[in-house]
Formats: C-alpha cells, structure tokens, sequence
C-alpha cells in the first residue's frame, strides 16, 4: 500500500515538474537520470536477483531505439506504439540470447551479450534505411498533448515508465519467480535439485530484463530528434547499467534506484562542467571501489550503520 | 571481382594475421581457460602494452625491444592483480561471478578513459625500418611488419607450449586448473602457482601489445573489439588448449580476411564475435576441449 501511495505521488511530482516553468535542461538531463534508472533496474531482474551479467546492455536499447525510428518511418507510428514496439522486440532478443548461452556458465552469457552489441552495430552499419553509419534526422512530431515543449511530454513518459520498471522490479523480487532467481545466484545446483525450473526462470527474467532496456532506449531517437549507431551502440551503457546496482546494492529493488538517481546526478554533473570520457571513469572507479570495499552497495552500508547505531 | 587469387591471397594474409590473433588471445587461455578467472580486462592490458611501446619509442627504441622490456613489468602487474583478485574475491568464497566480472569490466573501462586522457582517441603507430616495406615473393606481396608479427607470435606460441608441457611450474599451472585440491595435497601452494599463471598470461601482452602497434594504429577503444576477437579465439580452440589456441587463431584470421575481402570492411568487426556467438551455440566445449 505505502509503495503504490509512493508510485501515485512520484507520478504527480514528475507531472508537476513537466508542467512547471523551470529550466528546458533540466528536462533534458532529467530523462537520462530516468532512462538510467530503467536500464539498472532492469539489469539488476537478471544480474543482481540471479547473477547473470548482461554486459550488452546497448543491444538492447539500440533494438528499442532502431525498432521505434523504424516504426515511426515506415508508418508514423505514435510514441506509444514506438515504445511497445520497442519492448517486444528487446524481450525477444534477450529470449534469443537466453535460449543460445543461459544454460552455459554466467561468463558465456556475459561474453554472448558484447558479442550481440558488435554483431547488431554491424548489421545497423550497413542499414541503408535507418541511416547505415552517418545516421538519421528525425523530425519530431508537433503533437505535445498538453505540454509545453516535447521534451517535457518525453520526460514525463520517461518517468512514468520508470515508475513501471521499478514496479515490475518489485513484483519480481516478492514473488515466486524472484525467490527462484536469488536461489539460482546462490547455488544453481542446490536450486535445480530442489526443483526449481532453472532454465525456465532464467529465460523469463532475461527476456523481461531486455525488453524494459528495449522499452527505455525506444524514446530515445525522439528526444535527440537524431539516431546513429556509434552512440546508440555505446559500450558505455553497460558499465552505467551495471554499475549503479552494484554501487546503489544488488539485493533489493531499491538498489538500481538509488544507483541511478545518484550515479546519474554526478554524472551529468561532470559531463557539464568537465567532459563526457570523465562521467565514465566515475563509474568505473566507483564500480570497482564498491565491488571491492561494499560489496553490498550503498544499502549493505545504510544496514551496517543502522545495526552499529543501535 | 571475384577470383581465387584474391582468394588466396586473402587466406594467405590470414594465416599471418591469425597467428597473431593466437599469440595474442594465449594469456587470456591461461587466465580465463585454465584457471577460471573472468579476466575481461586482459585486452584492455594489451592496449596498454601497445601504447607503452609506442612511448618507448618515442624514445627511439625499437618497438619490439621496447615489448621485450616490458614483460617484467607486466609480469609484476599479472601478479599483483591476482593477488589482490584472490584475497578480494576468491578467498571470501560466495558470489564471485558478479563482482568478479564487475571487477575487471570496471578495470577495462577505467584503462580505456586513462589512455583517452593521456593519449587522446588519436591513432598512434610507430616507425621501424622494418615497417612499410614490403617482401614480394613473385606476384604476392607481404608486408614486413606483417611477416615480423608472424614469425614472433608462432615464437611465443610454441615456446608457451613448450613451457606448459614440459617445465615443472608449467605443468604445475595446468594441474591448478584441473584439480586444486589434488594440487595443495600435493605439497604445491596453488595460490603461489596461479599468481605465476597470471604473471606470464598478463606479460605476454606485452609484447603482443608492441605486435599489435607494429602492424597497426591503435588507439584506446581498441580493446573492445579485442574482447571479441581473444575470447572466440579461447572459446573456439577449447578451454585452455594451448596447441588449439593457435589452430584457433589461424580460423580467425583467414576468416575474417575472406569477409574483408569479399564483404568489405565494414562487415569485419561482427566476425569474431559471430563465430564467438556459433560457438557458444553449437559447440560451448571449443573444437579440441574435453
């Protein structure tokens, strides 16, 4: 009850911040802050719940981002559309992914997901109808239902839709198959032994896990009104996706949450007053700082501090 | 346009790029095959061998000298970073997959943003005598830095093979790999041995790195094709088989020297990671693994 109560409000306060006067930037950083809060969520269904690491996080949102331009060229789809789209094709592909390498060990799976990125950035390369290398200018459509300016109606999807993830997150976590998920992490023999369907729970978080990335790299094309696949296919994605869980805590929904909002702040923060090959190295020294000092993330600290303190 | 000449002579530029593709993926063999680590930063450390090859000469020593002088420091290097892998990961035992493989992902990107920082995304390459001409053997053509590679990389591949099958610590190495526990029973310390492991599969970047400057530009994003192209290498010679390493090799090579030639260069990137993606599918256990 206190989460959907806290889901309602988050809603209303990124409506309110859509419809307010402030700042266009603003909007404008604020949607990869919640674009990256979907991507870690997402990574962490699979990564953090099960111990699978997908490094090939890109794959996933170029499919959703290439789905959507595809889609809105061929037929001037709306963004709704783009997005589902977007999502099918992502979960279809982490199906694909899933069914060839998920019964080898975690590191055949890893490799597989940067094989995926390479292999799609080259089919995409030589992809005359979506712009093959140079890329694409999109022109944004003039709808902006009751917004001011488009990239305000994408930031308030944007943050609907992280909402969703988060509440998916959630569910995944409490249900059955979350519980399936975290005894495969700790011992995928002693959970096949019990009769968990290993394989089967695996498939089902690989595919949900790709088709949110899907669904947050589908607005994408629209917000920069430009794709082209060197940045779509960034490997720079992956290592933010997977290391805000492991900063923000991999055991708990709230971790990629965490993560992001605070990985993503510092992020844009040096982006814009120093540089963008900077935002990356954060990450990185952060990721291996944590992996190495607070394996638990900033969630392990807050627990160790509450326990100490009492 | 096309002929088996051409054909030929693509395959025959293979070869020589495919034993390099061996001696470079033949660390990650001995990390990643043999003892099991997630050793993802190991192309990232071949850049680096690369760029440190092209500071040293700068300094106007040759560049293979240059790699040759570099193997004890990235020997120290391969120790220190297992060490410290083991008493961070290893040692505390459960859930190493994640924060083992966040750990040298992590390490990969943070080298890449250094070498931009440092280098710039600039191509870098060296000058050598031996660089820019070429042999011609009646019609076809070899260029030097091409035959140099090749000839150091077979070198370092049988020598490594030598070392493994017949010293003492290289049988040593490969016994950590099948059975530790036999290994400490057997009076050798497995730490001690895996830290030697890792030493000689981190130094051999070194010089592959120094190779891959002499038949080539690099520059710092280099590394992520090279994941791909190291780890099918691994994949598909069989985990940890040293000879299959550079059968292995030579596949890719001529390969994706046939693509280049009949598809083009943009389509070269997507073929060590499409035979990577064949492997995993068909045949997970390599063409020679048990």
């Amino acid at each position: 009850m206190k989460f959907w109560l806290s889901c309602a409000v988050m809603t209303l306060v990124v409506f309110g911040l859509a419809m307010s006067g402030i700042n266009e930037y603003l909007f404008f950083a604020g949607f990869v802050i919640l674009q990256f809060i979907i991507l870690a969520t997402a990574w962490n269904i699979l990564g953090g719940y099960a111990g699978y690491v997908n490094f090939g996080v890109p794959a996933f949102v170029a499919v959703g981002a290439y789905t959507a331009v595809v889609l809105f060229k061929a037929i001037q789809a709306p963004l709704i559309v783009q997005i589902i789209g977007g999502g099918i094709l992502a979960g279809a592909l982490g199906l694909g992914v899933g069914l060839l390498t998920l019964k080898l060990r975690g590191i055949f799976f890893s490799i597989a997901t940067v094989a995926v990125v390479f292999i799609l950035e080259t089919v995409v390369m030589n992809w005359r109808y979506v712009g093959g290398a140079t890329g694409l200018q999109l022109t944004r459509p003039s709808d902006v239902w009751i917004f001011d300016s488009y990239t305000r109606m994408l930031f308030f999807v944007m943050g609907l839709l992280a909402i969703g993830a988060i509440a998916i997150a959630r569910y995944i976590q409490d249900s059955y198959l979350g519980q399936g998920l975290r005894a495969v992490r700790d011992s995928e023999e002693a959970a096949e032994c019990s009769g968990v369907p290993t394989l089967k729970i695996k498939l089902i978080a690989c595919t949900v896990s790709g088709a949110l990335m899907g669904i947050a790299g589908a607005p994408m094309p629209m917000y920069l009104s430009y794709i082209e696949p060197t940045s779509t296919f960034n490997l720079s994605y992956s290592i933010s996706a997977l290391g805000m869980p492991i900063i923000g805590g991999t055991s708990h929904w709230l971790g990629p949450l965490i993560g992001a909002i605070l990985l993503g702040t510092i992020q844009q923060v040096v982006t814009v007053t120093i540089s963008s090959e900077l935002n990356v190295l954060v990450v990185g020294v952060l990721l291996v700082l944590f992996v190495v000092l607070a394996p638990e993330g900033v969630l392990g600290l807050v627990k160790k501090w509450k326990q100490s303190s009492k | 346009m096309f002929s088996f000449e051409l054909l030929f002579e693509a395959a025959l530029f293979g070869i020589l790029l495919g034993c390099f593709y061996a001696a470079v993926s033949l660390g990650l063999s001995v990390a990643f095959g043999l003892l099991d680590v997630p050793y993802v930063a190991h192309p990232a450390l071949l850049i680096v061998g690369a760029y440190f090859t092209y500071m040293l000469s700068g300094m106007g020593i040759d560049p293979l000298l240059a790699g040759l002088l570099l193997t004890p420091v990235f020997f120290l290097v391969g120790v220190l970073l297992y060490r410290f892998y083991y008493e961070t990961f290893e040692k505390r035992g459960t859930d190493t997959g994640v924060r083992g493989l966040g750990f040298f992902f992590g390490i990969a990107f943070i080298i890449e943003v250094l070498l931009i920082l440092g280098f710039g995304v600039d191509q870098r390459s060296v000058r050598a005598s031996y660089i820019g001409s070429s042999l011609e053997i009646g019609e076809y053509r070899f260029p030097y830095r091409m035959l140099i590679a090749f000839g150091v990389a077979l070198l370092l591949t049988l020598v490594l093979t030598l070392y493994f099958s017949k010293t003492f610590n290289g049988r040593a190495i490969k016994a950590v790999g099948q059975d530790e526990a036999a290994l400490r029973l057997m009076g050798a310390n497995p730490v001690k041995i895996k830290q030697l492991a890792f030493g000689i599969a981190t130094a051999v970047n070194a010089l592959a790195g120094a190779m891959l400057i002499i038949v080539g530009p690099v520059e710092p994003a280099m590394d992520r094709i090279y994941i791909g192209r190291t780890f099918c290498v691994v994949v598909l010679a069989g985990l940890g088989s040293m000879s299959g390493t550079l059968v292995a090799g030579l596949i890719l090579g001529v390969v994706e020297s046939v693509v280049l030639m009949t598809l083009g260069a943009s389509w070269a990137p997507a073929v060590a990671f499409g035979l990577l993606l064949l492997m995993l599918g068909v045949r997970p256990q390599g063409l020679f693994g048990r």
